[in-house]
């Protein structure tokens, strides 16, 4: 096996060297791989007999839009080290951009693809607009202007109505369509698995080259120290509204594509816990490694929905009283507690 | 030098004339704008709401740390008050015989305050302590973690409805002022709210503990120097702050009579912004917001805003982080924000 692998090591650091250099190309020929690996993996006995494989795809479509958001969440921690604990209401911004554009509910269909775009504007613009007053706050006192932002926003939606549908949202928001060629439906999960691959490619090129950028190199700096950053010439502020924007812009457009999915966005989809299962999916992938808070997050979501969901049908067959009691899905607060506790204790 | 001895006046002045002035201003006004009824229903709601916030702002002033299991410490609490009110006393509606329920609402106020205050001083023990030199992001991300472990040790304990809770006092008992019915217990809980902020007052000021936990929160490391035990100071204060939460949660379970898991994050989430409203790290200021924001809660609905109660909470929080993030009293706490 060592032999084997001996054999290979030159190969392997020429290509390490040649994705070193062509990072975006690494990642592109890196989520072709995973994304095409995936679907074939469902097929392995064990997670085969869990579910159908288009339930699987539908699961990593599902997965993708929070490992995105984790991305997303991960440039405003991970890279410029401010906490952002009411993430969830950009992804709720974006969606309701799309849905009000694009659903029964004002009769008016714009087309999904540019709105991808609008929906990650009006992101960076909330992004901004809160960001401008208070990034000069200390970091904890961040974290909670954010988290308030966070509540404003779900009450905001649920109270609209003439503009949000209130309480039972918009639904029936239209679907991206790719004119004479394809239709989405939602009995094929294909399309929109193909189409999430393709946004994480594109997310992930563009968090790379930021991450190396002079902005990024600012970000690094302002984490690490600010009174030394700004004595160096960074602009501190400009760099962390920078962060905001981008992060916001992440959810904002990953907000039109969950819309598009699910055809419904309601204020309930926009809770806290969903900032909250952002934030522990950066502490378990590490903070500021873009790879590693996708997989952090797409971890989370497939124990919590496939695994946690899959133990409560399983003990429902074993036919035990006391462990046919338990809902295993209850279990998914205390895993994204457990997480933050025992990755911050180590 | 000059200036700073001109400052501790004027922050005497401030605090002995200006402070009961504004508060009785504040009182009356508010007295006059939303009637007697809506007024004693503020009282009573921010009476809840102060206590809260004292645990917030003294562990804030102390570690600064947002200390985000405190709601859930107060959920907790209200249901451990059903645990002692049914199974310690075997009580499950209100009590008529005076002597009996004195008895038990001491009994039920003393257990309930000294489990929470070992609660809040484990998860200090436990989750916070390790990071007390981590960055400061750190132990906040922690405390996260401890809140929605315990909304889930309950949700899992005891299931995710709503919960009733014995009202041990009756709401019944009440005494006609002028055209409004008073109820006993309106008067019951702010009058014990009260007298917990007083006696915490006094603890602070007068006592040698006390005065480690002002010097703690000035200086940490000056006050280490002086001998005090920085480790011990700090337990103290959130064995403190976690037994008010108790006795606030005892409160809202006669009170309102019932509880649920996610009780604690509003409830935190408003109590926090009360201690910012006061000045975080300030004791007089967090009973002020709390008070404060019961009426902000109530004048909303009083005027047909109900819904968005929550929103206009929310927003206050933001403007006075961004604009006067030392709050309406001023942080005691040096350099904040």
């Amino acid at each position: 096996m060592s032999a084997l692998l001996a054999r290979f090591a030159p190969l392997r650091a020429r290509s390490n060297a040649y994705f070193a250099q062509h990072r975006s190309l690494g990642v592109l020929v890196a989520v072709i791989v995973i994304g095409g690996a995936l679907p074939l993996m469902s097929r392995i006995p064990p997670f085969g007999e869990l579910q159908s494989m288009n339930a699987w795809v539908n699961a990593f479509t599902i997965a993708g839009i929070y490992a995105l958001l984790a991305v997303g969440l991960n440039v405003v921690i991970g890279f410029a080290g401010l906490l952002d604990l009411g993430y969830a209401a950009f992804f709720a911004l974006g969606g309701y951009t799309y849905a009000i554009v694009a659903s029964p509910f004002f009769d008016i269909h714009l087309p999904f693809w540019p709105m991808l775009i609008v929906g990650a504007i009006i992101g960076a613009m909330f992004g901004v607009f809160l960001g401008a007053p208070t990034l000069r706050l200390r970091g904890d006192y961040l974290a909670i202007v954010t988290l308030g932002f966070g509540e404003i926003v779900p009450i905001v939606l649920l109270n609209s109505d003439p503009f949000t549908g209130g309480t039972n949202g918009l639904g029936g928001v239209d679907k991206p369509v790719i004119p004479g060629i394809l239709e989405f439906t939602l009995i094929n999960p294909w399309p929109f698995y193909v189409l999430m691959m393709v946004m994480i490619a594109l997310i992930m090129i563009v968090v790379f080259r930021l991450q190396d950028s002079r902005i990024g190199r600012a970000w690094d700096a302002v984490r690490e120290d600010e009174l030394a950053a700004e004595s160096s010439g960074v602009n501190t502020v400009i760099s962390k509204l920078q962060a905001f924007a981008v992060g916001a812009a992440i959810a904002g457009f990953v907000g039109v594509f969950n819309a598009a999915k699910l055809t419904i966005v309601a204020p309930d989809q926009f809770k806290f816990v969903v900032s909250i299962s952002a934030v522990a999916a950066v502490v378990l992938g590490g903070m500021g490694n873009p790879v590693g808070v996708a997989v952090g997050a797409f971890v989370i979501y497939l124990v919590q929905s496939i695994f946690l969901k899959q133990l409560n049908t399983l003990v429902d067959n074993f036919n035990i009283p006391v462990l046919q009691e338990i809902d295993f899905l209850e279990f998914q607060y205390v895993l994204y507690g457990r997480i933050l506790v025992l990755m911050m204790l180590k | 030098m000059a200036t700073a001895s001109g400052t501790v006046r004027t922050e005497r002045v401030r605090s002995q004339f200006l402070f009961p002035a504004v508060v009785t201003g504040f009182l009356a006004l508010m007295l006059g704008l939303l009637g007697f009824d809506q007024f004693l229903n503020a009282m009573t709601l921010g009476a809840i709401y102060a206590l809260i916030a004292l645990g917030y702002t003294m562990v804030y002033g102390i570690i600064e740390l947002i200390n985000f299991a405190h709601g859930d410490v107060f959920m907790v609490a209200t249901f451990v008050s059903i645990g002692v009110s049914t199974t310690l006393l075997g009580q499950t509606g209100a009590i008529t015989d005076v002597p009996t329920l004195v008895f038990s609402l001491v009994v039920l106020f003393v257990v309930t305050i000294v489990v929470m205050a070992i609660v809040g001083a484990l998860i200090e023990r436990l989750a916070y302590r390790p990071l007390r030199n981590a960055p400061k992001l750190a132990p906040l991300i922690t405390a996260i973690g401890v809140s929605f472990i315990l909304q889930n040790i309950i949700q899992f304990f005891v299931g995710p409805y709503i919960t009733n809770v014995p009202q041990l006092f009756s709401t019944q008992w009440s005494f006609d002022f002028g055209e409004s019915r008073v109820p006993f217990l309106n008067l019951f809980v702010i009058g014990s709210a009260l007298f917990l902020m007083a006696i915490l007052q006094l603890f602070i000021a007068r006592t040698k503990t006390g005065r480690a936990m002002r010097t703690t929160a000035m200086d940490r490391d000056a006050s280490s120097l002086m001998g005090v035990d920085i480790n011990r100071t700090i337990m103290i204060t959130f064995l403190i702050g976690s037994g008010l939460a108790g006795a606030a949660g005892v409160i809202h379970g006669l009170y309102y009579g019932n509880t649920t898991f996610t009780l604690g994050f509003q409830s935190g989430l408003k109590a926090f912004t009360a201690a910012v409203l006061g000045g975080i790290g300030n004791t007089a200021g967090a009973a002020l917001g709390g008070f404060l924001i019961a009426f902000v809660e109530v004048g909303a609905a009083a005027f047909g805003f109900g819904r968005w109660g929550g929103a206009i909470v929310f927003s206050l929080l933001v403007i006075f982080l961004i604009f006067r993030p030392t709050g309406i009293l001023g942080s005691q706490t040096g350099d904040r924000a």
